[in-house]
């Protein structure tokens, strides 16, 4: 990667342009009255479209994305995006399609939500889906919305409180929050799992139900499942699960089947669309039979979802099939207990035991901490990872721990891969108990080496105008 | 790797799950399917979709995609990264997002704008929560009947939810009324009021007044835009609004039945810290040199937690790419061409279709730019399906009994004359 | 160590209280400064605010945290420090000169239930 220094305004020159349009064949139209008419210049950049997509190349080499290398990024399903995806999604036929053109005209958009909904039924075990929801946290919202929904058809209208795990992801306290709901958080035992014991005194007629993602944000399953699905149905409330770790699930439980009441799923990480630099996403949500009619009162999004995404995600069940999806989540099993076993000597496993999809480190053993020279942080070893080609993984997340390092590798990382990776982990380990400050100053390798953050806060510059 | 892990089997993996929730067998779903029998079936799922010629608007706009958009989407660097964390080998995801927070400042005439959200309605409905959020205490959001059905929806289901009282202004000849809207202020209770530039009529509304009468009442104004129009119209920043929100489709994005598209969000200084998503800003690295990173970052949920203004943590990172490539492409004379073009279009449409006999004029006096209603003399319904069996998507119902049409550039006047042709062939 | 003055209040949430009269000058300790690092914005209420003790009255925010700041006191804000708006890096270059907001106390008794310099010295246990 190099450092490519420009923006977009400063390749400009004036009376250039990149555009190619028909020659305006109409009578002109009466000139809209002064009173609604911009009168700001309309200041956009001039550019001819060599020099937009020299830019734009020249921008993408400074990014890294799952084409280039291994991406660890826990709880953020960082598999492999098949290419045949991207070109049935711009099929003429559907990238087309007006999104009010009568059902009888867009059969074949019919028959994609339609078979979509079935095997998304037939991958977790709920009854019904929505498709509407843009996002993981899209879908939370749209899922807390049916909760609540479901409570105030019944008449039951004290039910404002949710009860959301202490290693819950952010998202669900604030959609929670979004929601008009009260969030009640509840604590994790030593060994990572909800105290079901701290659970029971929450329970009551003012709870609408119970937020969890199963395995958890640590990468362990709630063992305890069964009875915290029935003492929340036993106090009236229903229990929601947080897609976002679905994939070591995927062909081995269903969260249908484990007692939750609606869920939503990421598209974009479990079944292996894209995630564009940060979306656009997918986030479904299925509920069980009883709530699927609180369904229809909620209008989430502009259309039907995003069907972009939607096509790409049943293109690749379609071609997983029933036989390899089965495989899907204990291949990623496999390759994360493979990595935690292997460097748990010189990183910090708070909670042994097998692990799900992803594993939380809390650092480094030995930070290399001495005399003047402060020990290396989680921060820094994702830094120096930066430099050997790898993706960092999520740090300081779950909050849990002060040195979160949480580690996802998902299936489609072959076995040199993933050793590669324990390599280089195993070497910055070295390199901070023999010198801390290699790890301090990393990155090296990088276009770019460290951010001001604290600048870029306090006197924030946050467009191109602001700079001149 | 079994064996390091000190298992036996795959199966082992999994001893902590309680056996009856293991799943036995494969899901009911087909056998695995090849690339080639992948192409074939979505061809064939493809072909059942009937090929039309846009004619209709009503959020979701057939603009042309200058070839170069898909071409450098597509790299893999930008498709397959993740929201940009590790700014040291993000910065050309950071980068473009400063381009497209420069551009949505400049086309809306606001201060700052995010990184974008999902998509125009769901904008209006954060719009109304951060109107909520400045304004303490007050309870209440005004909506325009003029705005898009589906965004008076979603920002109603949101708040129901959310637990603000919306109030639907009733529209005065096909516009909001300045003197419905100061009535409903009057009650002091009012903490912001969302009134579309260019309406659900394709009337481009004049809200002079709106902002005076609005900030007398201590509330915020959020406008409700088409940005491709904005090149033309006068913006959100000219009228005094607080925040701009809106679809970024129009600026090139695929129609793709409805998305993915990119909301977009700007709003002034003053209430920058109240504004929801992802942010990129300007600093430098230890170098000194000029470096990109995601930044006021403790609005956001992953900090905040239950007390953030919004739950959204992605942006539609992609879509704000395209619009970024768009926009540059086209430049101010492009942009304004675009417009020039398909109101040109429209108007002729317009005229020809008054011709036939078979349609009053709703709003003879009101400006518009690409997209009109009409009221059909005849059944609303049939008018579409006719068209329809000719090939046009055109003469879309609306609640109030009219039908709308819209044109872009990508019409031709051919196209228009055969529509205007099985129109009176009637 | 943490520079603790004599003869201001503190409260658990490491606010400092410094009395006049019947007005109440409030502010964070420089151990909660320090347990902040670098500040990058201080939310403030505005001037005629009802403020409560023991409830949210602003926040501190750095790069990765938000830290919500506890009126030790009830009573009326009748100033803001707006020096902070663009200089919030004065909370860190001293916490006591950084006052955040002044109230006028509703109930001076509630001071009663603050901690002393000693005290707070063996709060924070440094």
């Amino acid at each position: 990667m190099k450092y490519y220094d420009k923006l977009i305004f400063e390749v400009s020159k004036e009376g250039r342009s990149g555009f190619s349009l028909p020659v305006n064949a109409f009578p002109a139209a009466p000139a809209l009255p002064e009173a609604v008419r911009r009168e700001a210049p309309l200041d956009l950049p001039e550019v001819s479209e060599p020099d937009v997509v020299r830019h734009y190349t020249n921008l993408s080499q400074m990014n890294f994305g799952v084409d280039t290398g291994f991406y660890p990024l826990g709880s953020c399903t960082m598999k492999y995006n098949p290419k045949i995806n991207e070109e049935i999604a711009a099929l003429p036929g559907f990238a087309g399609l007006h999104p009010l053109m009568r059902k009888e005209s867009t059969q074949g958009a019919q028959k994609v939500y339609e078979e979509m909904g079935k095997a998304l039924s037939a991958i977790t075990g709920m009854h019904t889906f929505t498709f509407d929801p843009c996002a993981g946290a899209h879908g939370e919202l749209t899922g807390l919305m049916i909760m609540r929904q479901y409570h105030l058809n019944r008449g039951d209208l004290g039910r404002t409180k949710v009860i959301v795990p202490d290693s819950a992801h952010g998202t669900n306290p604030a959609s929670a929050a979004v929601c008009g709901l009260e969030v009640v958080e509840v604590k994790s035992l030593e060994n990572g799992r909800i105290d079901v014991e701290a659970l029971r005194p929450l329970l009551g007629p003012d709870i609408a139900g119970m937020m969890m993602t199963n395995p958890n944000t640590l990468g362990l399953f709630e063992t305890e499942i069964k009875t915290i699905a029935e003492l929340v149905h036993g106090a009236g409330g229903l229990l929601y699960y947080d897609g976002a770790n679905m994939n070591p699930l995927m062909g081995v439980v269903r969260p249908g089947d484990m007692g939750f009441d609606i869920m939503h799923l990421n598209l974009h990480k479990t079944f292996s669309t894209p995630h564009g630099g940060g979306g656009p996403g997918s986030g479904p949500v299925g509920v069980a039979e009883h709530l699927a009619g609180c369904i229809p009162s909620l209008k989430v999004s502009a259309f039907h979802g995003n069907f972009g995404v939607i096509l790409r995600a049943y293109a690749y069940i379609l071609s997983l099939g029933k036989d390899y999806l089965r495989q899907v989540g204990a291949y990623a099993v496999l390759s994360a207990n493979y990595i935690k076993e292997c460097l748990k000597d010189v990183y910090k496993l708070p909670i042994e035991g097998v692990c799900k999809h992803e594993f939380v480190f809390d650092g480094l053993l030995n930070d290399g901490a001495r005399e003047g020279v402060p020990g290396a942080t989680t921060l820094d070893v994702a830094k120096r990872l930066l430099d050997y080609g790898f993706h960092a993984p999520t740090i300081y997340f779950p909050l849990l721990f002060h040195q979160a390092l949480m580690i996802e590798p998902t299936e489609t990382e072959s076995k040199e891969t993933i050793d590669a990776f324990i390599a280089v982990m195993r070497k910055i380990a070295a390199e901070a108990a023999e010198d801390p400050n290699i790890l301090h100053e990393a990155p090296h390798c990088t276009p770019i080496s460290r951010p001001d953050e604290t600048t870029a806060a306090r006197n924030p510059v946050l467009k191109y105008q602001d700079t001149l | 790797m079994l064996e390091r892990i000190g298992v036996d089997k795959l199966e082992d993996l999994y001893s902590d799950v309680p056996s009856e929730f293991l799943k036995k067998g494969p899901y009911a779903l087909p056998d695995a399917m090849s690339e080639q029998e992948i192409r074939d079936y979505f061809a064939s799922l493809e072909a059942l979709n009937a090929k039309l010629n846009v004619f209709v608007g009503a959020g979701a706009y057939d603009h042309y995609t200058p070839a170069v958009i898909p071409y450098l989407c597509a790299r893999s660097e930008f498709l397959t990264a993740y929201t940009p964390y590790q700014c040291e080998i993000s910065q050309g995801t950071l980068r473009y997002i400063f381009e497209y927070q420069s551009l949505i400042c400049g086309l809306t005439g606001m201060d700052v704008s995010n990184a974008s959200m999902y998509d125009g309605p769901t904008a209006a409905a954060e719009a109304m929560k951060m109107a909520i959020a400045c304004t303490r205490k007050k309870t209440r959001v005004l909506l325009s009947g003029t705005l898009l059905p589906n965004v008076i929806q979603v920002v109603e289901t949101y708040a129901r939810f959310h637990g603000v009282a919306i109030t639907v202004l009733p529209p005065a000849e096909g516009v909001t009324s300045l003197q419905t809207l100061e009535n409903e202020l009057a009650a002091d209770d009012v903490a912001g009021v969302i009134v579309p530039s260019v309406n659900r009529y394709g009337i481009v509304e004049d809200h002079s007044g709106f902002a005076e009468a609005v900030h007398e009442r201590k509330a915020v104004l959020v406008e409700y835009c088409d940005p491709s129009a904005l090149a033309v119209v006068k913006t959100p920043g000219e009228w005094g609004a607080d925040i701009a929100v809106g679809d970024g489709q129009p600026l090139g994005l695929p129609l793709c039945y409805g998305g993915p598209y990119v909301g977009f969000m700007a709003v002034k200084k003053e209430h920058m810290r109240k504004m929801p998503g992802r942010i990129v800003g300007q600093t430098v690295d230890k170098e000194g040199r000029r470096v990109f990173v995601l930044t006021l970052q403790a609005r956001e949920q992953h900090i905040k937690r239950e007390k953030a203004t919004s739950n959204i943590c992605s942006n539609e990172s992609l879509m704000a790419l395209w619009v970024t490539i768009y926009l540059s492409l086209m430049g101010p004379e492009g942009l304004k061409e675009v417009n020039r073009i398909s109101s040109d279009g429209a108007h002729y449409l317009k005229a020809e279709l008054l011709k036939t006999g078979q349609f009053q004029d709703v709003f003879p006096d009101k400006p518009f730019l690409k997209e009109f209603v009409l009221k059909p003399v005849g059944c609303a319904c049939q008018l579409q399906q006719k068209l329809e069996a000719a090939g046009f998507f055109a003469a879309l119902p609306t609640e109030e009994g009219y039908v709308s049409f819209c044109v872009t550039e990508k019409r031709t006047r051919a196209e228009i004359d055969r529509l205007v042709k099985v129109v009176k062939e009637g | 160590m943490s520079k603790i003055l004599e003869g201001l209040k503190y409260s658990e949430s490491h606010e400092w209280v410094k009395v006049e009269g019947n007005v109440a000058y409030i502010g964070v300790s420089d151990f909660a400064q320090k347990e902040m690092g670098d500040i990058t914005y201080v939310d403030m209420p505005e001037e005629g605010d009802d403020v409560l003790a023991g409830e949210e009255f602003g926040a501190l925010e750095s790069v990765k945290a938000s830290s919500e700041l506890i009126c030790p006191v009830s009573g009326v804000v009748v100033a803001v420090n707006s020096a902070l708006e663009d200089a919030p890096e004065k909370v860190n270059e001293d916490a006591y000169a950084a006052w955040i907001i002044k109230v006028e106390m509703s109930d001076a008794s509630q001071l009663d239930a603050l901690m002393d310099a000693a005290a707070y010295k063996d709060m924070i246990g440094e």
